[in-house]
């Protein structure tokens, strides 16, 4: 599992990488009420916004972490936003990408260069 | 960097957990272990207990009841001298532009009257009392020495009641001087949430005694600003600053309830209080725009800012959302704001702009949750 300064997770799975928020990110944003995921098949960059998630408290941005295509979005998140603050590394990810170049994973955080980051 | 002011009960929200955040000058807790979601429910489902000691408490006395009401009178466009000893009413400072400088309350406490106006305002709510009422003869003493707890929710008086029967006989909006653990405690009914509940005055030393025996009831939990803000947000209470301000009047806001007919045109104490040729025209004739409930119809909440829109496309702006959120007992985006009058009536159509789309607003009855007050 790899890891953003965004506080997202990065897994992969055969030839996509599933993207969810941490669990130190669901817990700064307190109980989310609200997420918009993008369309399936969009192509994104890296740093684009990708889903609006707003929390009780505010609303906040999750970039897409690399270039690639959005592949498959959670829609059981959308329909039951509180899922995030459950499980958010299981069950709560957001979207799969495809990506053209796997090795791009390497320029991101292990889990314990994350934890040395989140302090 | 400022420094921040603490209340007597900071030990306290340190020891329940509590995030703490600067509001208002003051160094306060926006939730607990809970989270906002869950103090909201609580409060709603059993009891709540706020710490709103950051909030300013005055006392007026130094001249005789009937003269502080009179003298009250000329900075708030309410009937204070019909106010009724062991009674409390909601308040207005207005200023000569017609617009809202604070709202407070104004408790007939017998030979005194009791204010507790807006922590951010408090500094100017004083010097405002000061520079108005000195020089009718009444002392201004705010006071420094007591903290203010709020316990809200449909089990507050079965709480409060086991440390003193007494407040089981108070009404909505009832003051009275009561023992609590031996201190003695200005309570009243009412609150800031849309439930029933008491606000309660205690001296600091005995501030966080009372708040720990609260807290020991297994109805109570500690509550943040976080869920006080959600809580009257679905109660459709305005929050100053946001809500109303110093641009806003009494009728644009739909506070004409707070103006008593004895202070309107043709009333026996007509006028004379800041404002009143354009407050009490706006009252007769409707204002411009008016504070409207606004119900977003997808799940995306709006917040303070959100534009309003007559159309989906095109055309000027409406106005704009002051409050909004997600309203955790309707488990809908809420929000209110101002539009144009001819837009004002409930189940007009409005569009909200959020992130360059305008999504569809319903204009909405407030408040979005039924009130339990206890009359």
């Amino acid at each position: 599992m790899k890891f953003t300064e965004e506080h997202e997770w990065l897994r992969v799975e055969g030839d996509v990488v599933v993207v969810g928020i941490t669990s130190h990110a669901a817990e700064q944003l307190g109980d989310v009420v609200f997420v918009e995921l993008p369309e399936e098949g969009t192509t994104v960059s890296k740093d684009d916004e990708v889903v609006v998630i707003e929390s009780v408290k505010a609303a906040s941005d999750i970039l897409a972490p690399l270039d690639g295509e959005i592949v498959e979005v959670n829609t059981a998140i959308a329909d039951n936003p509180g899922k995030v603050n459950d499980d958010p590394e299981g069950d709560a990810w957001f979207f799969k990408m495809k990506i053209e170049d796997m090795s791009d994973l390497d320029d991101y955080m292990d889990e314990a260069e994350y934890k040395d980051f989140i302090g | 960097m400022e420094t921040l002011d603490r209340t007597p009960l900071h030990g306290l929200h340190l020891d329940l957990g509590a995030k703490m955040v600067g509001f208002a000058g003051y160094d306060m807790p926006v939730q607990y272990r809970l989270g906002v979601l869950k103090e909201h429910l609580h409060t709603r489902a059993a009891a709540g207990l706020f710490d709103v000691s950051h909030m300013g408490q005055v006392i007026l006395d130094g001249a005789a009841p009937e003269q502080l009401a009179l003298a009250l009178e000329t900075l708030v466009p309410v009937d204070v001298a019909g106010l009724k000893e062991g009674r409390q009413r909601y308040a207005l400072f207005t200023n000569d532009a017609g617009g809202i400088e604070d709202d407070l309350m104004i408790a007939n406490r017998g030979d005194h009257l009791f204010l507790v106006v807006n922590a951010a305002c408090k500094g100017a709510d004083i010097a405002r009392l000061r520079a108005g009422l000195e020089p009718q003869g009444v002392t201004v003493r705010p006071l420094t020495d007591r903290a203010l707890l709020a316990l809200q929710g449909p089990e507050a008086e079965a709480v409060l009641a086991r440390l003193n029967p007494a407040v089981r006989d108070m009404r909505f909006m009832d003051v009275a001087t009561v023992d609590l653990l031996g201190a003695e405690c200005w309570i009243s009914r009412s609150g800031y949430t849309g439930e029933d509940g008491f606000e309660i005055s205690v001296p600091e030393a005995a501030a966080a005694d009372l708040a720990r025996a609260l807290l020991k009831a297994p109805e109570v939990e500690p509550i943040g600003l976080g869920a006080r803000d959600s809580l009257r947000l679905e109660a459709g209470l305005c929050l100053y600053g946001h809500d109303i301000d110093s641009t806003t009047s009494p009728a644009e806001a739909g506070l004409g309830w707070a103006i008593q007919k004895l202070r309107r045109a043709g009333g026996a104490r007509e006028g004379g209080f800041p404002g009143a040729d354009r407050i009490l025209t706006e009252l007769a004739q409707g204002a411009q725009r008016r504070r409207v409930g606004l119900r977003p119809e997808g799940r995306a909440p709006m917040r303070e800012g959100v534009t309003l829109y007559a159309e989906a496309e095109g055309g000027a702006a409406l106005g704009q959302v002051t409050s909004g959120g997600f309203g955790p007992s309707t488990g809908t985006p809420i929000a209110m704001g101002y539009v144009d009058a001819a837009y004002s009536t409930p189940g007009t159509m409005v569009y909200g702009e959020l992130r360059g789309k305008r999504l569809p607003v319903e204009v909405v009855v407030m408040p979005f949750v039924t009130q339990t007050y206890k009359r």
